[in-house]
C-alpha cells in the first residue's frame, strides 16, 4: 500500500493498485464532534476530484465530504452508516468511507504527506 | 461590540471549553467529552449549566404591580403563591411572542427570567408598559447556574441544606458563603433540577463546590439536545414574534380564567385562535431512519405541497435517533401523520409524533 496522503478538506487517502481508500482525518472528527449520521456515494457512481462524495453530520451541523481524487466508487463502508460513532472511534482505520477505482493516479501528487498535513491542520485550525 | 463574558468564563476555560458566541456572550458549546457524553451524563448523573447570559429581572411592588402585570401576562397572578413560578410569554397585540420566560412571586415583587437575546428589549417593553411606578432591576450582578439530572438534588442539598424540600416550579432564598442566593426547582432539560441565582463574586466558588461533589460542566450543545428531547421550545427557533402561544401548542401555559375573560395584551387573538384553531401548529417530528432534518427543512405532504417547516432538529442521544420539532398546517398535525422532509434536494419520510421524545422526571409533592 502507498503512503497515506491528505487533502485540504481533511480527507485521507491510500492507494493499493489502482484502488484508493478514502476517509476523513482524526483532526476532522475532532473539529466535527460526535458524528451521528453518514451518507456515502452510491456504488458504481463516478465522483470528480474535489467534488462532494457524501455527508457527515455531528450533533452540531452537517458537513460535506469531498473526494480528493476522481474515480468510480467500487465499495462503501456500510458499517459507518449503521453506526456513525465508529467514525469518531477509528477515523483513520476501520472507519474508511469509500473506495475508488482511480482514473488518473497523478492526482495523488498534489496531496499532502503526513507532516505537511499535520502542519496544515495545526495552522488552519479548522 | 465587545463580547461579554460570564463570571464562570475562566472556569470554562480551565475545563477545556470550546466557545461560541451566543447572544453577545462567549459561551461554552461543549467541553472535552463532547455533546453526547455530556447529554448522557446529565440524564444519568448531574450536569451544571452556566446560564448567566439569561436576564434576571427583579420588579418590586405590591398588589398594584400584580394588577399591572396581569394586563401583560396571561396568568392568574393574584392566585400565584409566594415563591411559586409560572412559565409565560411577553406578547404584542397580535399575540406574537417577544419572549418566553419564567416568572416567580418573591417577597416584595417578582423575579422574571428572560432569554439572553431578548432581555434588553424585554426590559424596554416592560418599562414602557409599567412606567416609573415600580422599581425594576435587570440585575447584571448575579449569575444564573442550573444543575440538572437525577443526582442534582443530593449534590445541591449537600451544599445548601434543605433544597430537597422544594417542589417543582417553586423557589426560596438560601444562604451560601454569607451571600443570599435564590434557588428554584426548575430547568430546561426534562430532568429534575434547580436554577440558582447567585452574586457574580460567588459563582465560581459555588460551581467548584458542585464539581467536587460529582457534578460536571455541560455546554450549550447538550443543553439544546436535552431540551429538544424534552419537547421544550427555544426562542428564535420554535418561538418568535410571528408565532402565538396557541400556534406553539402552549395553551397549557395560559391560565384558564384569563382565557375566559381576557384583559391581557394579545388576548383577543388568543381567544379567537382558541375558538377557530390556528392555521399552523407546533408538533414533534420523528424522521424514519437516521437522517437529521435541521432548522428550516421544508415539510411536504405526499402531493408535493409544502405544509410546514422544521424549527429545530438534531440527533437525540437518549432516544438514540434523529428528532425534530416544527410547524405544520393544522390538518397534518395529528400524531402518526406521514410527512416528507426535504434534505439536500431529496425527500425523506417522517412521522408527526407526540412530545416529549424523552419522558420527564420532574419531582412533585416533596412536601
Amino acid at each position: 500500500m502507498s503512503e497515506v496522503k491528505f487533502s485540504k478538506e481533511h480527507e485521507w487517502i491510500t492507494l493499493e493498485g489502482d484502488v484508493a481508500t478514502i476517509g476523513i482525518t482524526k483532526h476532522a472528527t475532532e473539529m466535527l464532534g460526535d458524528i451521528v449520521f453518514a451518507e456515502l456515494p452510491e456504488k458504481g457512481s463516478n465522483v470528480e476530484k474535489d467534488g462532494t462524495a457524501g455527508v457527515v453530520e455531528s450533533t452540531k451541523a452537517a458537513s460535506d465530504v469531498y473526494t480528493p481524487v476522481s474515480g468510480e466508487v467500487v465499495d462503501t463502508n456500510q458499517a459507518i452508516v449503521d453506526d456513525p460513532s465508529k467514525i469518531n472511534e477509528d477515523p483513520e482505520g476501520s472507519a474508511w468511507f469509500f473506495k475508488l477505482k482511480m482514473k488518473d493516479q497523478s492526482e495523488m501528487d498534489s496531496l499532502m504527506n503526513k507532516d505537511e498535513y499535520d502542519k496544515f491542520a495545526k495552522e488552519s485550525g479548522n | 461590540m465587545e463580547i461579554k463574558k460570564t463570571s464562570l468564563n475562566k472556569l470554562h476555560q480551565s475545563n477545556n471549553a470550546k466557545f461560541v458566541e451566543f447572544a453577545g456572550y462567549e459561551m461554552p458549546i461543549q467541553y472535552s467529552k463532547g455533546i453526547i457524553e455530556e447529554h448522557k451524563f446529565t440524564r444519568s448523573h448531574s450536569g451544571i449549566f452556566d446560564v448567566s447570559h439569561m436576564g434576571q429581572l427583579f420588579i418590586y411592588g405590591d398588589e398594584n404591580l400584580t394588577e399591572e402585570l396581569e394586563k401583560i401576562f396571561p396568568l392568574d397572578l393574584k392566585k400565584l403563591k409566594l415563591n411559586c413560578s409560572k412559565y409565560s410569554f411577553l406578547m404584542n397585540e397580535d399575540a406574537g411572542i417577544y419572549d418566553d420566560l419564567i416568572i416567580t412571586k418573591i417577597e416584595g415583587g417578582y423575579l422574571i427570567i428572560l432569554n439572553a437575546a431578548c432581555k434588553d428589549k424585554d426590559f424596554e417593553i416592560l418599562s414602557n408598559l409599567l412606567g416609573t411606578k415600580f422599581k425594576m432591576n435587570l440585575d447584571h450582578n448575579r449569575s444564573l447556574i442550573a444543575i440538572q439530572g437525577p443526582k442534582s438534588v443530593e449534590i445541591l442539598n449537600s451544599i445548601i441544606n434543605e433544597v430537597d424540600q422544594l417542589n417543582f416550579m417553586t423557589g426560596k432564598w438560601f444562604d451560601f458563603d454569607n451571600q443570599k442566593l435564590f434557588v428554584t426547582r426548575s430547568g430546561y432539560t426534562g430532568e429534575d433540577g434547580f436554577e440558582i441565582s447567585i452574586t457574580n463574586d460567588k459563582g465560581e466558588k459555588f460551581v467548584q463546590n458542585l464539581i467536587e461533589k460529582g457534578a460536571q460542566l455541560i455546554g450549550l450543545g447538550a443543553r439544546d439536545t436535552l431540551r429538544l428531547e424534552a419537547g421544550l421550545c427555544l426562542y428564535g427557533h420554535e418561538l418568535d414574534i410571528n408565532k402565538t402561544p396557541i400556534e406553539a401548542n402552549l395553551k397549557w401555559a395560559i391560565s384558564k380564567s384569563r382565557l375566559l375573560n381576557g384583559g391581557f395584551i394579545g388576548s383577543e387573538k388568543i381567544i379567537n385562535q382558541m375558538q377557530d384553531g390556528a392555521n399552523q401548529i407546533r408538533v414533534g417530528i420523528k424522521p424514519e431512519g437516521r437522517l437529521i432534518a435541521r432548522e428550516k427543512t421544508k415539510i411536504f405532504n405526499d402531493n408535493d405541497s409544502q405544509i410546514g417547516e422544521i424549527t429545530s432538529g438534531t440527533f437525540g442521544p437518549s432516544v438514540n435517533g434523529p428528532i425534530a420539532m416544527g410547524y405544520v398546517d393544522k390538518e397534518f398535525s395529528k400524531v402518526d401523520t406521514k410527512i416528507l422532509l426535504e434534505v439536500r434536494g431529496k425527500k425523506y419520510p417522517a412521522n408527526v409524533c407526540a412530545l416529549p421524545f424523552y419522558k420527564k422526571n420532574y419531582v412533585k409533592g416533596v412536601n
